[in-house]
């Protein structure tokens, strides 16, 4: 059997583009008042609640400040991003991996087998019989998928005036437009801090035969 | 230290091939066919004339920032301050039946429409304030928009470096009950860092499409051929001239 289905594998790559893309052209973007807010209004950074620093060319798009190039690849990866999220989610539910992989039972929350799992890890240990996740790859895939990547679309809806006149909730929902933006930059930086471990636990179990089996589906092992 | 070293460089070279792309007319194609799906689906989700949040009194910020030009460095704008504006013209012009060119007393005589809301800069700041003026709408109706207009295009005494600020819009944001021409702000005359005497309030959409120190309107069938042909001066520079994202 296939370990990962064609629409899990395109939308891992594509989605791997555009968060990129989004990521450092939000970068650049952020230089441009890189002071946040909470509630609706803010515009002196002495009412900000954090003051980000300056992001270096190398880390943006475009590699020199320009808040108008920047916006023009963000408005454009917004698309890309929001879009083959929804078609991959549906793909997901359509095909059951969503059922499959990564819905958890109530025994697995037990911290004992909470704990059991992160010593595993701990010790590197990542094979796991039965299922395809552990209990920690399922909540971490499951963080990120249903609320982290959601919460991007939703909080830079939040930000756009054109969008806050269609769906004016969006403001109720995040507490007004400062805050919706300060959630988008914060949840941006989660997701940093997932795509990190999620190298970093690649490169400590077979890299090469999982970066493979991400592009050409592999197989699943007879013996697990 | 290494380690960094290698991620800058494979950011770089991500930014550098990025910036080649960004160059290219096909980029800049999907650039216009990405902002028109972002208005067309902010018009389908939203109905075709949504009204953007009002906000209370005590909503309002204790400052309204002024951003952009701040002031006329010229000697007839300076007159204009001194004189209270008493002589500034509004001209409306283009594709309309009457020509007109108002004064402040006149716009202030028309009916009026008082609205606190939300002011989004490009950059991401935001500030709210109260509005007073008549309805853009009010205006085009005294004029009469032509059949063949497409635009309505916003004149601006300011400029950077001896290019004009200027702006437009469509006819359904120009026709829009929030579309105004404010001439108070907070209970107040507009002050000059935020476009005295005469600024257009555009909500819905960014900061840089409220031209501030209004001359003239001028209904238009293309913004073809004025000044750099796509229909502001920061759309002229790269930025998207649907400023509703």
């Amino acid at each position: 059997m296939t370990r990962h289905a064609l629409s899990t594998r395109l939308w891992h790559w594509v989605n791997a583009i555009s968060v990129i893309v989004l990521f450092m052209s939000g970068l650049n973007i952020s230089n441009a008042h890189p002071h946040l807010y909470w509630g609706q209004w803010g515009f002196s950074p002495g009412d900000a609640w954090f003051h980000v620093i300056r992001f270096p060319g190398w880390a943006t798009i475009p590699g020199y400040y320009s808040l108008g190039v920047a916006r023009q690849w963000h408005v454009l990866f917004a698309w890309v991003f929001a879009l083959s999220l929804l078609l991959f989610m549906l793909a997901a539910l359509l095909n059951g991996h969503f059922r499959r992989d990564l819905v958890t039972r109530p025994r697995d929350w037990r911290p004992a087998a909470i704990w059991t799992d992160v010593r595993a890890h701990l010790r590197l240990q990542f094979d796991h019989a039965g299922a395809k996740y552990n209990f920690l790859q399922k909540a971490a895939y499951g963080v990120v998928l249903f609320i982290l990547l959601p919460l991007m679309v939703f909080t830079g809806m939040a930000i756009s005036p054109g969008m806050d006149a269609a769906w004016p909730f969006l403001l109720d929902l995040f507490g007004g437009r400062q805050s919706a933006r300060s959630l988008h930059f914060i949840v941006a930086w989660a997701l940093f801090a997932f795509v990190l471990l999620h190298l970093v636990l690649l490169l400590l179990h077979r890299p090469l035969r999982n970066t493979l089996d991400m592009i050409t589906g592999g197989r699943t092992d007879a013996a697990a | 230290m290494r380690r960094r070293s290698v991620l800058a460089g494979l950011a770089a070279l991500c930014t550098a091939g990025c910036s080649k792309i960004g160059d290219s007319k096909a980029f800049a194609g999907l650039v216009d066919g990405a902002e028109k799906l972002h208005r067309g689906a902010h018009r389908v989700l939203g109905g075709r004339r949504p009204m953007a949040r009002e906000f209370a009194l005590a909503d309002i910020s204790p400052e309204f920032r002024g951003n952009g030009n701040k002031d006329i460095d010229s000697d007839a704008y300076r007159a204009h301050v001194a004189a209270g504006f008493a002589d500034w013209r509004l001209a409306v012009r283009g594709l309309v039946d009457t020509p007109l060119s108002l004064t402040l007393a006149q716009l202030r005589a028309l009916p009026q429409r008082t609205q606190i809301t939300r002011h989004d800069c490009v950059e991401g700041w935001s500030a709210i304030g109260q509005w007073t003026g008549p309805q853009l709408s009010a205006i085009l109706g005294l004029a009469g928009v032509q059949e063949a207009a497409r635009f309505i295009v916003f004149r601006c005494a300011d400029d950077f470096s001896g290019h004009p600020y200027y702006e437009s819009c469509d006819l359904d944001d120009a026709f829009h009950p929030q579309t105004i021409v404010a001439h108070r702000l907070n209970g107040e005359p507009l002050p000059v860092k935020n476009g005295a005497p005469l600024r257009l309030r555009i909500e819905r959409q960014l900061g840089y499409k409220h031209a501030k120190y209004l001359t003239a309107i001028e209904a238009v069938a293309s913004l073809d051929g004025i000044e750099g042909g796509n229909g502001g001066y920061w759309e002229d520079r790269g930025y998207q001239w649907y400023a509703g994202v």
